[in-house]
C-alpha cells in the first residue's frame, strides 16, 4: 500500500517535472515547481512510513514552510526585481496584493 | 477485528490519496493553458494532500508522529491555496489573461500600474 | 498577556515536536522560545499589524467540516473534466462581492475559494474578489454566495 503511494507520487513528480521543462510561461514553471514541492512533502512523509522511520516527518514539514517561502520568494523577484525591501509607494501596492 | 477496519480506512485514505495526487498531476500536463492547470495542481494540493495525510494518521494511531502529521496538514491547508493565490495573482499583474469560454465575457481586473516603473528597489 | 499565550502555544509545539524530554532538550527549547518572543517583541515596535481572534471556534469547526464536503464535491467534478476525453474547458473570470467585516474572515473565504478546486481567487480588491473559474456554470455564482454568507456566518458577531 506505500509501496503503491509512493510509486504513485513518484509518478506525480515526474508528471510535473516535464510540465516544469516543458511549460511555455514562466508561471507554469513556478506552478511546477509549487506542485513539486507538496509532492516532495508528501513523497517524504510516506517514505518515512515505508522504511518505518517516522522521524522523516520533521524534515517534511521543514520542507513545507520552505517550498512556500520560496515560491513566495520568486514571485516577489519577478516581480519587483528584488527580494529585500522595495520603496515606500510599491509597499502599500504589496500589502494588498 | 478493529484492527481490519484501520487497516481497511488507512488502505482506502492512502490509495485514493495516491489516486488524486496522480490525477492532479496528469492533469498539469494535460490542461492547454496556464489558467487550467492551476485548477489541476489544486486538485492534488487539496485532496491528495488531505487523504494521504489522514491516511498517515489512522495509520500512526495516537502518537507525536499524529501531531506531526496534523502540523503538516495545518500549514500545507493554509499555504496551498495562499501560493496558488500568489502564483495566479502574479501572472495576472503580469498581463496573462485566461482565454474566455464560449458565450463569455471575463471582469477586466482594474488596470494596474507597471510594478517595474513604479518600483526603485533599495 | 499575548506573550504569555505565545510563549504557551511555543513551548507546548517544542514538546509536541522534539518528543525528547531531557533537562538539557527541554532548556534548548525554552532559550529558543525566549529568543523567538524577544523578536516578536521587536517586530512589534516596526508595525503595529495584529490580528485579533475574531472567530466564533464551535461556527469555524462546522465550517470546516462543510468545507471539507465541498472539497470532496469540486473535487470530483475536477476530476471527472481532467479525465473527460475532450476537457469541457470553460474558462471564466468573474467578481465574487462579499460581506466579511474582519480581515480575517476575509482571508478565509478567499483562501476557501482557492482551496475547493474549479475556482481561484486571482486577485483581492476592496469590494470584490475576481474569481477564476475552470468549468464555469451559472450555479458557481449561487454556490460561492452560499459561501460567502457561511464565512459571513463565523465571524464573531455576525449573523448566523
Amino acid at each position: 500500500m506505500f509501496v503503491l503511494a509512493t510509486i504513485a507520487v513518484f509518478a506525480a513528480m515526474l508528471l510535473v517535472l516535464y510540465r516544469l521543462y516543458a511549460g511555455p510561461t514562466l508561471y507554469d514553471r513556478v506552478l511546477a515547481v509549487n506542485a513539486f514541492g507538496t509532492h516532495t512533502v508528501l513523497l517524504i512523509g510516506i517514505m518515512g512510513f515505508l522504511s518505518g522511520r517516522p522521524e522523516f516527518l520533521d524534515i517534511a514539514l521543514l520542507y513545507a514552510l520552505i517550498n512556500f517561502v520560496g515560491t513566495i520568494a520568486i514571485l516577489k523577484f519577478f516581480r519587483y526585481r528584488a527580494i529585500g525591501d522595495v520603496l515606500h509607494a510599491s509597499a502599500e501596492d504589496e500589502g494588498e496584493t | 477485528m478493529a484492527e481490519m477496519l484501520i487497516a481497511g480506512i488507512v488502505w482506502v485514505l492512502i490509495v485514493s490519496g495516491a489516486f488524486f495526487t496522480v490525477i492532479g498531476a496528469i492533469g498539469i500536463v494535460r490542461f492547454p493553458d496556464f489558467w487550467s492547470r492551476l485548477h489541476a495542481a489544486s486538485v492534488s494540493d487539496s485532496a491528495g494532500m488531505i487523504l494521504l495525510l489522514a491516511g498517515m494518521c489512522v495509520f500512526a494511531g495516537w502518537s507525536l508522529i499524529t501531531v506531526k502529521l496534523i502540523v503538516i496538514g495545518v500549514v500545507l491547508f493554509i499555504t496551498g491555496p495562499t501560493s496558488t493565490h500568489a502564483v495566479a495573482n502574479a501572472a495576472l499583474v503580469s498581463g496573462l489573461r485566461p482565454p474566455e469560454g464560449k458565450g463569455l465575457t471575463g471582469t477586466e481586473p482594474e488596470p494596474l500600474p507597471d510594478p517595474a516603473a513604479e518600483t526603485t528597489p533599495i | 498577556m499575548r506573550t504569555i499565550g505565545a510563549f504557551v502555544f511555543l513551548i507546548a509545539l517544542w514538546l509536541l515536536l522534539s518528543g525528547i524530554y531531557k533537562p538539557m532538550i527541554i532548556g534548548f527549547g525554552a532559550a529558543s522560545v525566549l529568543v523567538a518572543l524577544l523578536v516578536v517583541r521587536r517586530m512589534d515596535g516596526v508595525d503595529e499589524d495584529r490580528v485579533d481572534q475574531q472567530l466564533d471556534a464551535v461556527a469555524s469547526i462546522k465550517y470546516f467540516f462543510w468545507l471539507m464536503a465541498e472539497i470532496a464535491k469540486a473535487n470530483w467534478n475536477v476530476t471527472k473534466v481532467i479525465l473527460a476525453p475532450r476537457m469541457p474547458i470553460r474558462q471564466h473570470l468573474f467578481a465574487v462581492p462579499h460581506s466579511q467585516k474582519t480581515d480575517l474572515a476575509q482571508v478565509v473565504f478567499a483562501n476557501s475559494i482557492t482551496l475547493t478546486p474549479g475556482t481561484i481567487t486571482v486577485e483581492t480588491e476592496s469590494d470584490g474578489f475576481l474569481v477564476h473559474a475552470v468549468a464555469y456554470s451559472t450555479d458557481d455564482r449561487a454556490a460561492l454566495a452560499d459561501m460567502n454568507r457561511r464565512v459571513a456566518a463565523i465571524e464573531r458577531g455576525g449573523s448566523a
